[in-house]
């Protein structure tokens, strides 16, 4: 029973890492990209280790897991933030279907590299 | 369990390629590092996927190291581009 658990777990996990590459193919632009690529970062690895948790059987390998889960969850929707953000400041093209821009229309993020003294300024 | 765990990798080598090619593809660094960071999600994967199979833990160390890293090099590549521009 446990074991088919895990596998239904592995299988959902690594059928969103397929979405995730597919996303990557099939959308127009960085920031759509990012939307389909962050969601195996979460979702899809914690459901990958939540199976893999249930198969191992030593306790320090199940700490190992969830201390990865936790790193995971910490870092990756800051790294993507990141990405995001530096993307848009660095001036990356949206996609012609883009309807809202809340950075640009804010004025707070002017498109073009942004220099060290306007940032010190901010 | 061994029919599962096939499955599996043969869905996260074709995610795999999927992310290279864009890796390759590019057009601009950002879609590079989203590109990257999707391909290590899949490794990760893979040797959860992995310790899952064998049900021994050899490689877990592996993998909290490489979700490491990986937060490391995006967020540093993240920084260039800020500066640099796409």
């Amino acid at each position: 029973m446990g074991d088919v658990i895990a596998a239904a777990l592995i299988l959902a996990g690594v059928a969103l890492s397929l979405l995730a590459g597919i996303g990557l193919q099939r959308f127009p632009d960085v920031f759509a990209r990012m939307h389909a690529a962050t969601k195996p970062a979460t979702l899809g690895l914690i459901l990958v280790l939540a199976g893999a948790g249930l198969r191992v059987g030593d306790r320090g390998d199940v700490a190992k897991l969830v201390l990865a889960a936790a790193l995971q969850f910490v870092t990756a929707p800051v790294a993507m933030h990141m990405v995001g953000r530096a993307a848009y400041r660095a001036g990356t093209e949206l996609s012609p279907a883009t309807t809202v821009d809340e950075l640009g229309e804010s004025g707070d993020a002017p498109p073009g590299p942004v220099d060290g003294a306007a940032e010190a300024q901010r | 369990m061994t029919a599962a765990t096939d499955v599996a990798f043969a869905v996260l080598a074709v995610a795999a390629v999927l992310c290279t090619v864009r890796l390759v593809r590019g057009s601009s660094l950002a879609d590079r590092i989203v590109a990257l960071d999707a391909l290590l999600v899949v490794i990760v994967s893979g040797i959860a996927v992995h310790a899952a199979r064998t049900g021994e833990g050899t490689y877990l160390d592996v993998l909290v190291v490489i979700a490491l890293l990986g937060f490391v090099g995006t967020t540093t590549v993240a920084r260039f581009i800020e500066h640099r521009g796409p």
